[in-house]
């Protein structure tokens, strides 16, 4: 199990996300996945073994690197990749769960399912409504909340987001104040900035997703409460399909079109 | 996810790619991603371990390192690699867009059988209109990123030589130091072999900018002599309610359409068409 089997589970979920959350996804994977894997894994490669005390008191250098580094960089942005990718598996779960259900009805033989075959509802992508919506709200929200407490977590382990050159320690077994010297600093510093960076962007797009959602819920709702006041005849849906279809044909798709020329 | 899963994300881009365009992904990831992957980074593998300077002072070989490489040349072309590839995502995004609302199109129309559909998606979309300009962002984008990292190689590096020997007097060195590089000329050799496919991949998109606009005022050129689109008559239609369904249809009849050059493959659906709600 790697990050290669979690593109793969992640990639299915994919399929029933907003747009936003579609473009999250790919941010995660390329921008700060991949940079993990490509990149920052080398710079931290040599971190204890090139942690270098100016001493010879043996274990200094041990318990001086574990007292600056409790958990390193690449292990908390790890698990703060699992945490907030994680959240997704709800809305997969709920997926899958509804075309349990429909597959049930359809094998039952029931008169209301409107699908000809197993495979289409399997295939089919379900519209991000009612119970859906709340599992999908809910997975954002989490998705939100981990991105923060891991933010709040760095910043409070590692004191800000810069690695200095040069600490001093004076643990026990040190004789006294001794200088210990970071490996790659800079390196460390920029990756860190870096991540950071794609970290908020990710907060940004998350909370544009679930104002968007928002947004849609209560559209649909006033929608609901506008059309329960009139009469909704058969000429009324029609005019609505074509004020869709027209809609759909002059929204800036200049590439979809059917030959309606007179 | 690593290179092999960015170039499996790429190379569904490649199919609405101009032919520049495709060269250009070639030389990306032949002649920059897999050089990086099989030579590079291990020119550049034992940086560090190898890096020595001429004292026992403990702390002083990894304090000169870091204020001769704040960030080494591997993971400098790593970071310009993926942001370059990275605006071909912006086309896809869009195509994709693109063909979901062609999708929804046929699904009102009632053409949503599964052959049309697999068509939909197969077909190749033509640049222009709104993914023409999606395009050209991309390319510039690609051109800034690229001019932005040999800027930055530039400055961290200058004159992209590596030399041999170094001399370094940041504290807890007791002095000045030498300091000597491992693999100096084969870095040197590899630097500039970057920065020459970087430059051909710079050319290669100025190029590709250079036909996208050509083509754009060609067509536009041939659309102005040829005014055949048959507006009608304009006081009759414009006060009733057909007129937006005709500034529609002539909008459409304005562009090209890959819809449209499906159905001119598919004459049993354009008939449909003609005899649905919307003419």
């Amino acid at each position: 199990m790697d990050w290669g089997a979690l593109h793969t589970i992640l990639g299915g979920v994919n399929k029933h996300s907003t747009s936003i959350g579609k473009i999250w996804l790919t941010v995660l994977f390329i921008f700060r996945i991949m940079i993990l894997v490509v990149a920052a894994e080398r710079v931290w490669g040599d971190e204890q073994h090139d942690f270098v005390c100016n001493t010879l008191q043996p274990g200094c250098k041990n318990v001086c690197y574990d007292h600056f580094f409790p958990i390193s960089h690449i292990r908390l942005w790890a698990l703060q990749l699992i945490f907030v990718s994680t959240p997704a598996l709800l809305v997969a779960m709920h997926v899958a769960y509804r075309r349990h259900e429909k597959k049930r009805q359809f094998r039952k033989g029931d008169q209301k399912c409107e699908y000809k075959d197993i495979e289409e509802i399997r295939r089919q992508r379900f519209r991000i409504e009612g119970s859906l919506w709340w599992t999908y709200t809910s997975s954002i929200f989490f998705r939100l909340v981990f991105e923060a407490v891991f933010m709040y977590a760095f910043y409070f382990m590692y004191d800000g987001f810069r690695m200095p050159r040069l600490m001093k320690c004076n643990a026990w077994p040190c004789p006294n104040t001794v200088d210990c010297f970071v490996s790659r600093p800079t390196e460390k510093t920029v990756f860190t900035i870096f991540m950071i960076a794609v970290s908020s962007i990710c907060i940004l797009l998350n909370v544009a997703e679930l104002c968007y959602l928002l947004t849609k819920f209560f559209l649909r709702k006033s929608k609901k409460a506008g059309n329960n006041k009139h009469h909704s005849n058969h000429e009324n849906k029609e005019e609505t399909k074509q004020n869709e279809m027209n809609e759909l044909i002059s929204d800036s798709c200049q590439n979809t079109v059917i030959g309606f020329t007179s | 996810m690593n290179w092999a899963g960015l170039y499996t994300v790429l190379s569904g881009v490649n199919r609405h790619s101009t032919a520049i365009g495709r060269i250009w992904l070639s030389v990306i990831f032949i002649f920059r991603i897999m050089v990086l992957v099989v030579a590079a980074e291990s020119v550049w593998g034992d940086e560090k371990a190898a890096f020595t300077c001429n004292t026992q002072q403990p702390g002083c070989n990894s304090v000169c390192y870091d204020h001769f490489f704040p960030i080494s040349h591997i993971r400098l072309w790593a970071l310009q690699l993926i942001l370059v590839t990275t605006p071909a995502l912006l086309v896809a995004m869009h195509v994709a867009y693109q063909q979901h609302q062609e999708k929804k199109l046929l699904v009102l129309t009632g053409h949503a059988d599964p052959k049309h559909m697999e068509e939909v998606k197969k077909h190749k979309m033509r640049i222009s209109g709104s993914l023409w300009w999606t395009y050209v962002c991309s390319v510039v984008f690609r051109l800034l990123f690229e001019a932005v990292f040999m800027y930055i190689f530039y400055m961290l590096y200058p004159g992209y030589q590596m030399m041999r020997l170094v001399k370094c007097e940041a504290y807890p060195c007791p002095n000045t130091v030498d300091c000597f590089i491992s693999r100096p000329t084969e870095k040197t050799i590899f630097t500039v072999f970057m920065l020459v496919t970087s430059s051909i991949c710079i050319v290669l998109n100025m190029a590709e900018l250079v036909y996208l606009v050509v083509r754009a005022c060609a067509r536009r050129g041939q659309h102005n002599s040829n005014p055949s689109s048959g507006k009608g008559s304009f006081y009759g239609h414009k006060l009733s309610s057909e007129y937006k369904q005709n500034e529609i249809n002539q909008l459409l009849t304005e562009q090209d359409g890959s819809l449209k050059d499906m159905l001119r493959r598919n004459p049993g659906l354009q008939e449909k068409g003609d005899r649905c709600s919307a003419c």
